[in-house]
């Protein structure tokens, strides 16, 4: 037996979508200098690392860019690193142009002593429910946004389940005893 | 009507009553809360809740290996949820760079496209439900029961079907599902041309349903609205030409389009997606291909038993999978599927584990439901059970 395994970045790397990432890279370099981080491709995604205070001007310039008008909020998340000093929550926007089938995804970091963000609902109404749910689940503050409550948990709950440190059960641990459970 | 004089007529002096519309309203189908402010039968204003089915998937996928997940992606949309399923075998497969034979491609075709007929006649026939129209519902749900039966020769299981695996199918159809199929497709036609003559032009149900509920493109977009949704609104994106995925291109299908994003429109560009997805099925059972069910990929795909019990390297994978032991690669990857009610997207951030370190479903209805609210101002009470069943929002997608 053998795998049909290929390495996947070579897989999904194509012309077009290495273009359309030195073509944003130049662009942002251009208007955002210092702010704009680095870039690069991840299976058929371009990839921006912006800095956090930057990234919704960033979101703002490929809205209304004439070029690019990245005018669709596919979906966004956070991403939780406990062990990334000064970058433990990472933020991500998936944005999509339409017309022309461009999707990339910008991201950011922000640090658990000042974790906050703009808001996107200035830009997109669908970000309000997304916002309240990453906000519901790893506590991110996104500045200005007009109803910022916990969405899917209950009011009540005080700490955000989503973070690393509440662990659920590791299904490989050895010390429960299995006939309680009815295994 | 037009809502906005209407509803600054009425909140000039008007004394309000509040109404909670759910959780568990026997109209709502399902468990939605909506606390509207009432002036008698006209809604001034409307706050959704929602959660109340939460199941913190997102989490609890970080501690599963990654083909045990596809039994959380089964509950999301549990309508469709053989969708669901492939969307998630397709991430993975994505994310290790896997290819799928062509016969497997195509026999997930079949099976997403059956599930997007389940997930239609539920709307379509709820719809007409909510009008009053109770026998189209009943004769419909027939093929809805049948297309259950063609899951149980596939899969063994109905409603959570945990159907395909990560690299293919689990198994061929059997000669007993062909049949099931074939004869799906001989009679189908006539039942839902049946319902078709039954509601589409009912003049009750038309004047109920016409102008109720809409919503511009342009909004629409704004709001994160993907599939039936906003195609009727007026936008033609659809996932599977724009991203075809599971050999979509080889398939010669339409893109049903409405024009003002009212609950009729939704209603017809479900109806058509119906009448689609079956040329779709059609043109797959006629150019099946040959070969094999699922991609040689013995790290992910679990080996057929019998050869667990006499060869080495079979009982060596089957452990490896079974204990979620096999490496994969390091990154990000986004998959997306046209669901039933739009684009699923599965957000999967691989740190080389045996589970995702972070993994994030873009759930169309949690996403477009934000503008039930929006949509129901200044409508009557009834019109706004009718949104609801026209948005078709699946209570378990859009909590996860």
């Amino acid at each position: 037996m053998h795998s049909n395994i290929v390495h996947p970045n070579l897989k999904y790397l194509t012309p077009a979508i290495e273009e359309l990432r030195s073509k944003i890279d130049a662009k942002l370099k251009q208007r955002f200098g210092e702010g704009y981080l680095s870039s690069t491709i991840d299976y058929d995604f371009p990839v921006f690392f912006v800095d956090r205070d930057i990234a919704i001007d960033v979101l703002e310039f490929l809205y209304y860019d004439s070029e690019f008008e990245f005018t669709f909020l596919t979906t966004m998340c956070v991403t939780h690193y406990p062990d990334k000093d000064n970058e433990e929550f990472e933020v991500m926007y998936q944005l999509h142009n339409m017309p022309n089938n461009w999707r990339i995804r910008i991201k950011t970091a922000l640090s658990k002593e000042s974790l906050k963000i703009r808001t996107a609902t200035t830009l997109f109404r669908t970000a309000n429910w997304m916002e309240r749910q990453e906000f519901d689940f790893y506590g991110v503050q996104f500045e200005g946004h007009p109803n910022l409550k916990r969405i899917l948990n209950m009011d009540e709950m005080n700490y955000f389940p989503m973070r690393k440190e509440y662990p659920l059960e590791d299904a490989r641990r050895e010390d429960k005893d299995n006939s309680f459970f009815g295994r | 009507m037009n809502a906005s004089t209407n509803v600054q007529q009425l909140l000039d002096n008007q004394d309000y009553q509040i109404l909670n519309l759910g959780p568990t309203h026997p109209a709502t189908h399902g468990i939605f809360q909506n606390v509207l402010k009432m002036d008698g039968e006209i809604i001034l204003d409307a706050e959704s809740t929602v959660g109340y089915i939460h199941r913190a998937f997102e989490k609890i996928a970080e501690r599963r290996p990654f083909y045990q997940i596809a039994t959380l992606t089964d509950r999301m949309n549990y309508c469709s949820s053989p969708i669901n399923n492939m969307g998630w075998h397709m991430t993975v497969e994505k994310l290790i760079g896997c290819e799928v034979p062509k016969r497997a491609e195509y026999l997930r075709v079949i099976i997403m496209e059956l599930a997007r007929i389940t997930d239609h006649i539920v709307c379509d026939t709820v719809i007409a439900v909510d009008t009053g129209a109770m026998t189209g519902f009943l004769y419909l749900y027939q093929w809805r029961e049948f297309i259950y039966e063609i899951y149980e020769e596939v899969c063994g299981a109905r409603l959570t079907t945990n159907i395909g695996r990560i690299g293919g199918m689990e198994r061929d159809f059997t000669p007993k599902a062909w049949d099931k199929l074939n004869h799906f497709l001989k009679e189908f036609p006539k039942g839902l041309k049946e319902f078709d003559t039954l509601v589409t032009r009912n003049r009750i149900f038309m004047d109920r349903v016409i102008g109720t509920g809409s919503i511009s493109a342009e909004r629409a977009l704004n709001y994160g609205f993907t599939g039936p949704n906003l195609r009727a609104a007026g936008v033609d994106y659809d996932v599977r030409v724009m991203n075809p995925y599971s050999s979509y291109q080889d398939f010669e299908f339409d893109i049903p389009l409405g024009t003002s994003g009212d609950t009729y429109d939704r209603y017809m560009v479900r109806m058509e997606e119906m009448w689609q997805s079956l040329r779709i099925i059609e043109q797959a059972v006629k150019n099946m291909p040959d070969g094999a069910f699922h991609a040689d990929l013995p790290e992910f795909y679990h080996p057929p038993k019998e050869k667990v019990y006499s060869e080495m390297e079979a009982l060596i994978y089957h452990f490896k999978i079974v204990m979620g032991e096999t490496e994969v690669p390091v990154g990000d990857v986004y998959h997306a599927v046209e669901g039933g009610n739009g684009e699923l997207g599965f957000f999967l951030k691989s740190d080389g584990g045996r589970s995702p370190y972070r993994l994030h479903f873009r759930r169309p209805c949690f996403i477009y439901y934000q503008a039930y609210a929006e949509m129901i101002k200044g409508g009557m009470l009834s019109d706004a059970i009718l949104v609801l069943s026209s948005m078709n929002v699946i209570a378990g997608e859009l909590d996860a």
